[in-house]
């Protein structure tokens, strides 16, 4: 199999070891407590009222 | 139909309930017009699944993009950023197809005996477009600029999620007094949305991920290199077009296995008289389950 072909085949690794990456950074910046904050009020906007 | 696609497709729907059952549990939220205010809520489901749901115990993970760029200071939302990556580089469109809750309600819209079913609108080519147009105008610069003044409103969750209007709307309407009191045209005009695409989805399969769905849009992208797979053997099809004519959104077997219209259904599986299509690992083909072992 070609060396191309291969890294094709593998790319779904460096894709999860980009995302593990990302959610470090986002982890490390608070991102999770933004969400969090959003999440556990009730969004008027998508219940169409704010 | 053969008993190994009913095998699959009757596996699909329980997935697709118990998955819906699991990441909307919060019983008391429906019982009371509540919403489950929980640690859980820091981490996001990999479906649309709107976190104004009173069952919903993760956060969307659209909403929650929208949350960070909402944000008073740009930043990058790489937190959002590592949720797609993870989850679109394991399963793809897979999610939209086996767990987004709002799949099920559209499949289950489709099950209705009315009307004669198409796969496509008309203008397909170009309408398939539609969920990028969505994903950039609505939640990218529409969060970002437009709607609000600098905006601080998440625009697609505002003007169009109608995940939100079904799941978080009306049970949290019908449960809730006071917030039942503040409905009023932006309701409205979500209404009409919802049973728009609802009504739309008897008729056609699923026009909300074909057309609109920007979580789609985004999966889609990771669909020609994610490590669930469908594996098409060119070498063994015998090009009797069974899975296209099998398949919900009437790809052919070429396309199946890296477009990113693909949701992983798995309908064009059992369907293959010569069983040339499988669900695989993008790893080694070898690893290859059988979804058509009934048949």
């Amino acid at each position: 199999m070609d060396f191309w072909k291969i890294c094709r085949k593998n790319l779904w690794v460096c894709g999860l070891a980009l995302g593990m990456m990302f959610l470090g950074l986002g982890a490390a910046q608070g991102d999770f407590g933004v969400i969090f904050k959003k999440a556990v009020m009730i969004c008027l906007e998508c219940i169409g009222i704010g | 139909m053969g008993s190994g696609e009913k095998m699959g497709k009757n596996l699909r729907l329980k997935i697709q309930i118990l998955f819906t059952i699991f990441t909307n549990g919060y019983v008391y939220g429906f019982l009371n017009g509540k919403i489950y205010q929980g640690k859980l809520k820091y981490a996001c489901v990999p479906g649309l699944n709107c976190y104004s749901c009173p069952g919903a115990v993760g956060s969307c993970p659209l909403g929650a993009l929208q949350a960070l760029l909402n944000q008073r200071n740009f930043q990058v939302p790489f937190g959002v950023l590592g949720v797609f990556f993870l989850f679109g580089s394991i399963l793809g469109r897979f999610i939209c197809g086996w767990l987004c809750p709002f799949g099920l309600v559209q499949d289950l819209f489709h099950k209705i005996p009315l009307f004669r079913k198409r796969k496509r609108l008309p203008f397909h080519a170009v309408l398939k477009y539609g969920k990028y147009l969505t994903l950039v105008l609505l939640v990218c610069v529409g969060s970002l600029f437009l709607f609000g003044g600098f905006a601080k409103a998440p625009a697609f969750c505002k003007y169009l999620c109608p995940s939100g209007t079904f799941f978080g709307a009306i049970p949290l309407l019908t449960g809730n007094q006071m917030l039942r009191s503040q409905a009023g045209g932006l309701f409205l005009w979500k209404g009409v949305v919802l049973l728009g695409l609802l009504v739309l989805s008897v008729k056609i399969y699923r026009p909300f991920c074909q057309y609109l769905c920007p979580l789609g849009a985004i999966y889609g992208w990771f669909n020609r290199f994610s490590l669930v797979q469908i594996h098409w053997e060119e070498e063994r099809c015998i090009a009797c077009k069974a899975c296209e004519k099998a398949c919900p959104v009437g790809l052919s077997p070429k396309e199946i296995s890296h477009s990113p219209e693909c949701i992983r259904c798995g309908r064009c599986i059992p369907a293959c008289p010569v069983k040339c299509l499988h669900f695989s690992q993008a790893v080694d083909n070898s690893c290859k389950f059988e979804y058509n072992k009934g048949k």
